[in-house]
């Protein structure tokens, strides 16, 4: 047999391959295909409680046992006129720089409140530095049926200890009519001028 | 670091008996009274704690503390068993009896506690968490329901009380009760109802309500200003001291991003040992609220418009260009001795003027001539430590506990513990005097010299308390302390100084704000050079000169003038220009008087922090550094300097010091560079030398007296009141004391007052609730610058004054 020209050798190579099984996924076309394994270590999600209240207390534990200094978290004052999540604090500020995330799930070990957990969401490339820094309102988690948007009071005759044994299911009549004063507050009159309620309070 | 205030040499203890004992084998003489764990603590043992504090009494409440002792059957409280002779000591490191006994409590402790270490701001820094880590079980055998409270409950605006987490320690009620002599708060009920409550009526209003914040050993007291608001490990701490007073506390800043949290009282046992007051301990919004970003200069259009350094520079050097000589320097009490210093050295050398007054508040001539004479160039004088051990304390025109806390508290411990008799020279006997157990020497505004004479004189007029005080006075080591509302007292710094003299008691002046001793130190009043030297003597000026690094010839030989000749010859055209550094027109005695001579002078220079009642009347605002952004050193009542670091190390904003370098160098008379460093190498070079020091005066006392229908004003400040550096902390404010104005019984009758007074002069009238006291007839009492009471603002008159007294109809 005589050789055959190397650039016939090479197409053969090609030929051969175009019949064999193909490992390659289209991304993004076919993502949906291959979902992450269950326990994935995707971006985060601050949790709610079934009435919509915040379960993050600003405690800061999750920031301590980050490794990579990934997380920044300010507490503050729940109070009577604002109400984020049940007892005395929730967390005011909530950052999370992907800059420096690892992903490596030390944070969610840490909540106490289950506040923190991670999701499926991968897709955390951007072009800008600042956008890679998520703050509270990217994290929460979406607003389910039954759930209303705080800040609005606790339901009525619970205490924080109703919301982490699970007794409470879902915002209440009463806590509606609550946020719905709240919304619209009523105009207050102090000898002939007129607030509205938010303003005399601050 | 280098200070010009030289410290004598220490004086020894004098030898203790001491008592042999062993603690965990290991042999050791302590002096006799010694708790154990504070004999542990010297071999580096450290028996777990929380009700133990070196600084209050024992009660052996919380039961941490079990030893096992020698030849006694059962564990006993380390913190509250004195060391005897002989005796043996086995710790929890060798002692299976004591480490169980441990054990055993910390379970107990931890029984009703609701371990909600998240929510808790003592989490992180928490003795409990540290020490059930190391004294406690891994896990809870406990899995009933715990004790329930409410919580949190405000025992005050500002302290938030927990009463879940309360480990029943009693610190903060041992504090309030032997320390502050506030006892507002109390342990009530038993067993697992053992709870800290207040009387309804009552909130803790103390003065000192913070430190049980910072003793209460588990997170059971917050503050409403650093609830939730960060983790220990996010803080970066700075060793400060506070801006407020003169007591010089030391004080702990933590600042998270940029930000400062809250401030501690650092361990200080010369000065604060481990206390501070509430204002200095909340009041520090003052350094975060906007300053200036940029010089501002006036423009032909009349108002004030950003610029650069370079131009606002070019303008500050045009309008002083022809004042050398034309000119003077208003400081206020805001500045640090570096600062003091640059100012002194800036109008003598720079603007060749000695019309140079730090007193940015009621004055006089005598005072100027008190302070340069006794105060000035002093060194370390009466200390904190001497003060506890006087045979006797007079204060004359002071209320310690509203105007220099650290002193009041001092002076209640030696009253409490040794009993030290302390009298007051005062028109009424106000609480702080009684938390003192204090003797009041009942005197009329005025009449403050009189009284101090009659003292030198053994008391003569002054009752059997007077003589009994006149007589200690001659004891070695007996202390006057003079406050500074004796400036209006004519006769009463000369009287004090002719006590002093003639007894032999030592004698200290307690400003009220943090730069007005070093302001004193630094020559900033005119006729006194740094370090208590004169204008007036020619060695002084050569020294002085020689520090400067400037010719003898550039300092000015004529003695200048004080805040209100200067005010008046600034509405009279006397001046070209005006240097105005931290002063506030509302802190003298006439305001309007100040403000119409700012809006007289040709050239106003403002150099401060931020917009002011000045701003609106400079030519030229020039921005300095906060308290925050500087590194500094006030010095203290006592002359104790008291270096503190810069909270914001990046900070780009200037000192005053460097501000001035800078305007001298655009006016072709360089004084150097004038950083931090420099100036304390400056201060050290001006240490006193005892040159040129003036004469005591001696101005002869008169009196004040009122004909009817009119009072003479007593007034001194409450400690938190409407002061400049307490805006924006409003909690802090709520607790502050109610203004009221006192009268005797025989004035209001004669007055026809029942429930309000009003209170007149030529410029305002203020309405006060009254309150009927024991104090001189004709006299009315009210504090200076309180909600409703703004004695200089409204009246425009200071202590020793006339006012009109009517009945009045309430606010
Ligand atoms: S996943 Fe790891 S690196 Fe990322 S925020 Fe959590 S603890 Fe930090
Ligand atoms: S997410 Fe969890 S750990 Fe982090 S601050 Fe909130 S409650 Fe604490
Ligand atoms: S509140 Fe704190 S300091 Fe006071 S008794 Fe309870 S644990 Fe002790
Ligand atoms: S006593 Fe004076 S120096 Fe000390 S914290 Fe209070 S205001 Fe500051
Ligand atoms: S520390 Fe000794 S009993 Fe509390």
């Amino acid at each position: 047999m005589g050789e055959l020209p190397q650039v016939v050798r090479g197409f053969g190579t090609t030929f051969v391959t175009m019949f064999k099984h193909v490992n390659t996924e289209q991304y993004p076309e076919a993502k949906d295909k291959f979902p992450p394994k269950p326990r994935f270590h995707g971006r985060h999600q601050l949790n709610r409680h079934p009435d919509g209240l915040e379960k993050c207390v600003g405690c800061e534990l999750c920031a301590w046992a980050c490794p990579a200094d990934a997380i920044y978290v300010e507490g503050a004052d729940n109070n009577d006129i604002a109400r984020f999540s049940p007892g005395e604090r929730y967390g005011r500020v909530y950052q999370i720089n992907y800059l420096r995330c690892i992903f490596c799930g030390l944070c969610i070990e840490a909540c106490p409140t289950r506040a923190l957990t991670m999701t499926h969401d991968f897709e955390l490339a951007d072009n800008g530095r600042e956008k890679l820094i998520f703050e509270k309102a990217d994290l929460l988690a979406p607003m389910l049926p039954g759930m209303l948007k705080p800040p609005h009071a606790m339901a009525p005759g619970t205490t924080a200890k109703d919301y982490y044994e699970g007794t409470v299911r879902g915002a209440t009549p009463e806590q509606i009519a609550d946020a719905e004063a709240q919304a619209n507050p009523e105009p207050v009159v102090i000898e002939g001028v007129v607030f509205l309620d938010s303003e005399v309070t601050q | 670091m280098t200070a010009t205030i030289p410290v004598p040499a220490d004086s020894s203890p004098p030898p203790v008996d001491g008592v042999s004992i062993t603690v965990d084998g290991v042999p050791m003489t302590v002096p006799k009274g010694t708790m154990i764990i504070r004999a542990a603590e010297q071999i580096g043992v450290e028996v777990p704690r929380f009700c133990d504090h070196p600084l209050l009494d024992p009660v052996a409440a919380c039961r941490m503390c079990l030893v096992e002792i020698e030849g006694q059957g059962k564990p006993q409280p380390a913190c509250a068993v004195a060391a005897s002779e002989g005796m043996s000591v086995k710790t929890q490191r060798t002692s299976e009896m004591a480490e169980l006994a441990q054990r055993g409590v910390m379970e107990f402790l931890l029984i009703n506690h609701p371990l909600d270490c998240p929510v808790c701001d003592k989490g992180g820094e928490c003795p409990l968490q540290n020490q059930a880590m190391e004294h406690g079980r891994s896990e809870s055998r406990f899995d009933l329901e715990k004790r329930h409270f409410d919580k949190p409950i405000n025992l005050s605006a500002q302290i938030l009380l927990d009463r879940e987490r309360c480990v029943s320690c009693a610190r903060c009620t041992r504090f309030s009760e032997q320390i502050a002599g506030d006892p507002l708060i109390e342990l009530f009920e038993r067993g697992s109802k053992q709870q800290v409550g207040i009387a309804e009526d009552r909130p803790f209003d103390s003065y000192f309500s913070g430190n049980t914040v910072q003793v209460c050993p588990v997170g059971a007291l917050t503050s409403s200003q650093y609830r939730f608001r960060s983790r220990p490990f996010d803080l970066v701490s700075v060793p400060t001291v506070c801006e407020h007073c003169s007591s010089g506390c030391g004080l702990r800043t933590d600042v998270r991003r940029s930000t400062v949290l809250r401030r501690l009282a650092w361990d200080t046992p010369e000065v604060n040992e481990e206390w501070n007051c509430d204002k200095g301990r909340f009041a520090f919004a003052h350094a975060a609220t906007p300053e200036f970003d940029t010089p501002l200069v006036r423009g032909d259009d009349g108002i004030l418009h950003a610029a650069t350094w370079p131009e606002a520079l070019e303008r500050v050097a045009e309008g002083l260009a022809d004042a050398r000589g034309r000119s003077a320097v208003l400081t206020g009490g805001r500045l640090t001795l570096e600062d003091s210093l640059a100012y002194s050295k800036f109008a003598r050398a720079v603007l060749g003027t000695d019309d140079v007054d730090f007193r940015a508040r009621p004055h006089s001539t005598e005072e100027a001539d008190f302070l340069a004479s006794v105060v000035a160039g002093s060194g370390l004088g009466v200390t904190y430590d001497q003060l506890e051990n006087a045979p006797v304390v007079v204060l004359a025109g002071l209320d310690p506990e509203e105007e220099s806390p650290i002193v009041f508290l001092r002076l209640r411990k030696a009253a409490r513990k040794r009993q030290l008799p302390i009298a007051s020279i005062a028109a009424w006997a106000t609480p702080g005097l009684g938390k003192m157990f204090g003797t009041l020497l009942p005197t009329a505004p005025g009449a403050e010299g009189e009284a101090l004479s009659a003292l030198a004189r053994g008391g003569d007029t002054l009752g059997s308390d007077g003589r009994r005080i006149a007589a200690l006075l001659n004891e070695p080591g007996a202390v006057i302390l003079v406050g500074e509302r004796l400036a209006t007292c004519t006769g009463a710094l000369s009287a004090a100084a002719a006590l002093a003299h003639t007894t032999g008691a030592r004698l200290a002046w307690i400003p009220r704000r943090a730069g007005e001793r070093g302001a004193v130190e630094a020559g900033l009043l005119p006729g006194l050079l740094p370090g208590g030297r004169s204008l007036a003597d020619a060695q002084s000026r050569a020294e002085v000169a020689a520090a400067w690094g400037v010719s003898v010839d550039d300092l000015p030989t004529k003695v200048g003038r004080e805040v209100d000749a200067i005010v008046e010859a600034a509405r009279a055209g006397a001046y070209n220009a005006l240097v105005v550094a931290g002063v506030d027109p509302f802190d003298t005695r006439r305001p309007d008087d100040v403000i119409a001579a700012l809006e007289a002078v040709p050239f106003l220079v403002s150099i401060e922090v931020r917009p002011s009642a000045v701003t609106e009347f400079a030519d030229v605002v020039l921005p300095v550094s906060t308290i925050t952004q500087r590194a500094g050193t006030f010095v203290d009542w006592e002359g104790r300097t008291r270096v503190f670091g810069q909270v914001f190390r990046t900070s780009l904003a200037l000192t005053d010091a460097r501000v001035l370098a800078m305007i001298a160098d655009e006016l072709d008379r360089p004084v150097g560079r004038q950083d931090v460093a420099g100036m304390r190498k400056e201060a050290a070079a001006l240490a006193p030398s005892g040159s040129g020091r003036r004469e005591v005066p001696s101005v002869a006392a008169s009196s004040v007296s009122a004909s009817s229908g009119q009072a003479v004003v007593s007034t001194w400040h409450h400690l938190l009141d409407e002061g400049t550096l307490q805006r924006g902390d409003d909690d802090l404010a709520a607790t502050a004391r109610t203004a009221v104005a006192r009268v005797s019984a025989a004035t209001a009758r004669a007055a026809g007052l029942t429930d309000f007074v009003t209170l007149s002069t030529d410029a305002g009238s203020l309405d006060l609730p009254v309150v009927v006291t024991d104090m001189p007839d004709g006299v009315v009492w009210l504090p200076t610058n309180s909600h409703n009471s703004n004695v200089r603002r409204v009246l425009g008159v200071d202590h020793g004054a006339i006012v009109s007294l009517a009945s009045g109809g309430g606010a």
